[in-house]
């Protein structure tokens, strides 16, 4: 394969692959730090190396229709938000996926006011998990190419029809400047070809979409939506597995685990943290503490066996996450306890809630969250804020 | 201006909506039959949560026999400009994007959406079906209920004594944004209509049209007045059959004297309970907008 290298920020890596993916048309409203997403793809536009038309509109509500619209004619349409644009298109959110319009999205993960703030936690897209989109969350710029490419296949797949939002942690990545390897176009137009619908107003045979059911009829829509969604962790598989043989680059599917089959505690991570995760835990094994990694990739289709796998051959598991459902927990806790809960054997598990508003998680928080795990057999605690700056007196 | 290609006597037997659950004698539903009558087959219409939406895709049953979709009900616009890019971009041709919008959907939620889709300048037509007010969640006030109406969230009593604001003057928001063409029309006046159809079919870039659409339901009137109210509206100056199209405003009718308006508006429940001063408030309303319009637009 011939090989062409380039050095670039993790939201020009989305632009990069989504002109790799050829939508359409491309209809986004800037935020930061979603922005330079837009702004590369306008400029592709201009130098004609993407041959789509940008949409100017005027909100993320309209940015999310007219992808819709886009969608119901059977075009590939492609948006960008973050944040405060995901929740103000959140109606939206849920139409398209029960519309069953497989668009793909990027989204710059991002805090939620107030307090405002630009900075990254993963509140936003956690938030919209019941949306019936697709979740993946990506670690490097290289990995968030190559969703872009990936998530249309999936997204577009017959059985599938899902749409597809694609996570980078705000600034950390979407910001950050990495070498990636851009494939080649004809490669990619071979493995993603342009997809075929019978889900779309077509002149040949006129339809209504998105029409209105009584009760006797919605849930079995909206079963099928659910065997969809679930039906898509093996395409997602299939896809990933067949992108590693053509492009050299596969991420083992839903989740990927690292130096965990002996472990005696994992912790696992979303998103970006995984590489910081990942150097403690090779420090930490030199040393000869038996810790691993295991980094959750998607949050929808949510890997259930793979974290019954994983809770099988480990006894105490840490998670890892950027978010609080206010009164209760992390959301990324709350699904792997579920999981775990088919298990016979009884996993400990403890939550560890950090980030927040783009606040660093560092090495040491890392490190002492691991000896936390292997010191103690049971957790009192089981949410635990790191990295708190000062204390908060009742 | 007269060889327009469809005129009613031309109109064919061809329905493109039927078998829709509106009420008996709704307005809206002769806008829309009207309207897609003139745009044809080769049609795809959007419409947000309104009355029309609701009576017409009730699954199995699909009132449209040509492409059609619900959007959110504030996007409009935007999912407009975007069935037309896709379509576009597909290569298909000779094709109308026509939307069919409420009042409340037009004035209110979906005002930001129609401003953007007019600022692009995409190939749509945007029809307001205005029966002046939010009927398909129980006749609530919107941003185009006219002074003095009782609705189910302006009751008329003491503390919130009917509307109490002034219809938007939509029509003119619209032509400020330099539109390529907007016109406002009745389903009282149908050849007016459809004529204004059928230059919203020849004009390349955004058209709005404004049409007054009566509403037995709403308006507490007998099913069988629905085109009679809609005439009276205009005959009485509450409302106005205009056309905006290269930086000017004219006026298609101008009545010599306007019929009284409490014919018009005695005949419905909405407006029984005026009194002396508010059907003064309306003809004051009334005579200083018809002034202005007299003098700028004729
Ligand atoms: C975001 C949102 N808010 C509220 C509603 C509820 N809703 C459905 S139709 C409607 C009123 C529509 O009124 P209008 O646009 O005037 O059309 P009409 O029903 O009179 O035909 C409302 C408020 C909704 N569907 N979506
Ligand atoms: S409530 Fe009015 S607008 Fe709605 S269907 Fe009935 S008559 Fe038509």
């Amino acid at each position: 394969m011939k090989s062409n290298r380039k050095f670039v920020s993790g939201d020009e890596a989305v632009a990069l692959g989504v002109r790799l993916a050829r939508p359409h048309i491309i209809s986004a409203y800037p935020i930061t730090p979603q922005t330079i997403v837009v702004e590369r793809l306008a400029d592709f536009v201009e130098d004609g190396s993407l041959k789509a038309e940008y949409m100017h509109v005027e909100s993320e509500h309209s940015a999310m229709a007219a992808a819709m619209g886009v969608s119901s004619v059977g075009a590939r349409a492609f948006t960008a938000t973050s944040s405060q644009g995901l929740l103000h298109m959140a109606e939206c959110v849920h139409y398209a996926s029960g519309a069953r319009f497989p668009i793909v999205m990027m989204n710059a993960n991002r805090s939620i006011a107030v307090p405002w703030s630009i900075y990254g936690d993963q509140r936003d897209s956690l938030s919209m998990l019941d949306s019936g989109w697709i979740q993946v969350y990506v670690e490097d710029a290289q990995e968030a190419l190559d969703m872009m490419i990936q998530a249309y296949k999936v997204a577009e797949n017959p059985e599938v029809m899902t749409p597809f939002m694609v996570n980078l942690d705000g600034f950390v990545l979407t910001h950050t400047y990495e070498p990636i390897e851009l494939p080649e176009q004809e490669m990619v137009d071979q493995f993603l070809p342009m997809y075929q619908t019978g889900n779309k107003m077509s002149m040949d045979e006129p339809k209504s979409l998105c029409f209105s059911t009584s009760p006797a009829d919605n849930q079995e829509f909206k079963v099928m939506q659910h065997m969809a969604m679930e039906g898509s962790v093996d395409v997602i598989r299939q896809v990933d597995a067949e992108y590693g043989k053509v492009f050299g680059r596969s991420y083992h599917g839903l989740t990927e685990s690292y130096r965990c089959d002996d472990a005696d505690a994992v912790l696992m991570t979303l998103g970006s943290v995984t590489g910081t995760v990942r150097c403690v835990v090779d420090e930490l094994r030199e040393k000869g503490f038996k810790v691993g990694v295991f980094k959750i990739r998607f949050m929808r289709p949510f890997p259930k066996d793979e974290v019954m796998a994983l809770g099988k051959a480990v006894s105490k598991l840490g998670v890892l996450e950027k978010n609080i459902s206010f009164g209760n927990e992390g959301t990324v806790f709350t699904n792997v306890n579920s999981a775990l809960m088919a298990l016979d054997t009884k996993v400990q598990s403890k939550n560890y809630v950090g980030g927040l508003g783009g606040r660093d998680i560092t090495k040491d928080h890392i490190r002492a969250i691991f000896m936390d795990l292997l010191n103690h057999d049971r957790f009192e605690e089981r949410v635990e804020f790191i990295g708190m700056g000062c204390e908060i007196n009742e | 201006m007269n060889n327009f290609n469809i005129r009613p006597k031309d109109l064919t037997d061809q329905e493109y909506f039927y078998g829709h659950k509106a009420c008996a004698g709704c307005g809206a539903t002769i806008a829309v039959r009207l309207a897609l009558k003139v745009l044809g087959e080769r049609t795809y219409s959007v419409l947000p949560a309104n009355c029309m939406s609701a009576v017409s895709f009730i699954y199995p049953q699909m009132a449209f026999t040509t492409n059609a979709i619900i959007s959110p009900f504030a996007s409009t616009g935007a999912m407009l400009s975007g069935v037309a890019a896709g379509a576009r971009a597909l290569g298909i041709k000779d094709f109308q994007t026509v939307g069919f919008a409420g009042d409340g959907g037009t004035a209110d939620i979906g005002f930001q959406a129609l401003s953007g889709a007019i600022d692009r300048g995409d190939d749509i037509i945007y029809i307001c079906y205005d029966n002046e007010a939010y009927m398909n969640t129980g006749i609530q006030k919107s941003g185009l209920t006219p002074y003095g109406t009782k609705t189910t969230t302006s009751p008329a009593g003491e503390n919130l004594p009917g509307a109490v604001t002034q219809k938007k003057n939509m029509f003119e928001i619209v032509a400020a944004h330099g539109i390529a063409y907007a016109a406002t029309a009745s389903i009282g006046y149908p050849n007016d209509f459809l004529r204004k159809l059928n230059k919203a079919k020849e004009v390349r870039g955004p058209v709005f049209l404004h049409i007054l659409a009566s509403c037995p339901t709403g308006w507490g009137s007998k099913t069988e007045l629905t085109v009679e109210l809609a005439k009276e509206a205009v005959d009485s100056g509450l409302w106005y059959l205009a056309e905006y199209e290269n930086d000017e405003f004219t006026l298609n009718k101008n009545p010599k004297e306007f019929i009284p308006v409490e014919e018009y508006l005695f005949k419905q429940g909405r407006f029984k309970h005026l009194k002396e001063k508010d059907i003064n408030v309306i003809i004051e309303q009334r005579d200083k907008k018809w002034e202005k319009i007299r003098k700028s637009w004729l």
